[in-house]
């Protein structure tokens, strides 16, 4: 099986499953960050309940965070040695006139969506990772109510970070555009033939990044 | 028509080589690219340069040596052609017409703009056939009913040529179009179903191996394709890939 694996296609195969395993992903994470555009208590609920429970913290969210890390590695090896497999490069290579300007730069909207995480962790996650398992709070409450949804929406406050926050998304899309139908297409499943799945693929690209943004704009706008 | 040409001239595989510019004039549209080159060389020739070296030999699409690299693009703007059925009306009196070989590692310049592409020849040698002998006598092949799609789906992927404009115009450089449509002119038919795990897993080895990039379904390959190759080829071959491990021994 090591054959596999460090054959084109074997590498291809896992960067597919990474990135269908990480596409799952945001639709959970979208829609849990969507509740609080409309509840304020089923946003709290539901961050309490993925930040406390032991299945989630301790198994899903160690094999999310090698799924990212793996999804990224590989990319990055992919891409270098493909880099190389050219030799010596083109005077004049036009690749706009056969190929999208998101399947060539899948790498650069990658590096892009990379910056977003590490700011995101810093942000987000070692926060929680510190009051939760540092300090041990795990009730998830202060001042006598839970924090979620008001750090969530006190993070949306300086423009700045919208902004950049939006962009982040906008160029996951772009990355979504290709990679939906580009990992089916590496699994042997000939996507950018089938309509329907490229369908799908599109509106995948554009409602889960949509997603996000139209939380961070809310929580900018209601204060 | 008269044009400027920017050529790339490099003596030898060590060589480190780099454009040349040349003019050429009184170029016919209804000339094709090598012939416009022969104009070039006949002219080099008597002025007692050395021609240009490029790869030809059908003048007619069919054996896939006439690769060249031209403005950008594996056998220059036009589409479903190689570059000795690109016609010279393609292009505009006062151009500038940039040429250069096929760049990959996996096909270094032998001299100027001819590339060895015998990475291809050796990918072939892997599993580009079928070990069954046959008698010569055509039922065998009649005896066997195979279903007019997938006749014409094997047919469609034996059109290629193994020119390189595939590996040519990939970013990566990868050779899966070909692999794809080489493993697949096989996999559709019986004839060709009994070995057919070996054979991908033997050609991709080999792919591999040479250096070729790995795909990352830019679909470019499919577009600059003379024969148009699809990109479901390559599907077909990462499918049993996929299966000649998950089923295999
Ligand atoms: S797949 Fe197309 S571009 Fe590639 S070698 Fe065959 S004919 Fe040439
Ligand atoms: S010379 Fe044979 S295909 Fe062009």
């Amino acid at each position: 099986m090591s054959n596999f694996f460090s054959s084109s296609i074997g590498r291809k195969v896992t960067m597919s499953l990474s990135a269908i395993f990480l596409m799952t992903f945001l639709i959970l994470h979208v829609t849990v960050n969507f509740t609080s555009v409309f509840s304020e208590d089923l946003y709290n609920s539901l961050s309490h309940f993925m930040g406390t429970n032991l299945l989630v913290q301790f198994i899903l969210q160690p094999i999310l965070i090698f799924g990212v890390v793996f999804h990224f590695v590989m990319g990055f090896i992919l891409e270098s040695k493909n880099r190389s497999s050219r030799g010596v490069n083109y005077a004049q290579y036009e690749g706009k006139n056969n190929s999208s300007w998101m399947s060539r730069n899948m790498v650069y909207s990658g590096l892009v969506i990379l910056a977003f995480l590490a700011i995101h962790f810093i942000d987000f996650w070692l926060p929680e990772l510190n009051t939760k398992y540092i300090q041990g709070d795990m009730s998830g409450m202060h001042d006598g109510a839970f924090r979620y949804y008001d750090e969530l929406s006190h993070k949306f406050q300086p423009l700045w970070r919208v902004i950049g926050y939006c962009v982040s998304f906008i160029l996951l899309s772009l990355h979504l555009f290709h990679g939906f139908s580009s990992s089916l297409q590496s699994l042997g499943i000939a996507a950018s033939r089938k309509k329907l799945l490229k369908t799908i693929g599109q509106v995948y690209a554009i409602i889960i990044p949509l997603g996000f943004i139209i939380v961070a704009i809310y929580h900018y706008a209601i204060h | 028509m008269n044009l400027t040409l920017k050529i790339w001239r490099q003596k030898s595989r060590k060589d480190k080589g780099g454009f040349v510019e040349y003019k050429v004039s009184e170029i016919s549209g209804h000339m094709s690219f090598l012939e416009m080159m022969d104009v070039l060389n006949e002219e080099l020739i008597a002025k007692n340069e050395e021609p240009v070296v490029f790869d030809h030999d059908c003048r007619e699409g069919i054996c896939g040596s006439c690769s060249m690299f031209i403005n950008g693009e594996a056998h220059g703007p036009d589409r479903g052609v190689t570059t000795c059925q690109l016609h010279m009306r393609k292009f505009k009196d006062g151009d500038k017409i940039t040429i250069e070989p096929f760049r990959a590692k996996a096909f270094p310049v032998i001299k100027d703009l001819m590339v060895d592409r015998s990475s291809f020849d050796r990918i072939q040698q892997a599993g580009g056939y079928i070990s069954v002998n046959t008698s010569g006598r055509p039922t065998d092949a009649n005896s066997i009913l195979i279903p007019k799609e997938d006749a014409d789906l094997a047919m469609d992927a034996a059109t290629c040529i193994g020119c390189g404009a595939c590996v040519a115009t990939c970013k990566n450089s990868s050779a899966m179009l070909f692999v794809g449509a080489k493993v697949s002119q096989y996999a559709l038919l019986p004839q060709g179903k009994v070995e057919e795990k070996e054979r991908v897993r033997n050609m991709v080895a080999q792919m591999d191996l040479e250096g070729f990039g790995a795909c990352t379904n830019t679909g470019a390959c499919e577009v600059e394709c003379p024969k148009g190759i699809s990109l479901d080829n390559i599907a077909r071959m990462n499918r049993g890939f996929i299966g000649s491990w998950l089923l295999g021994e």
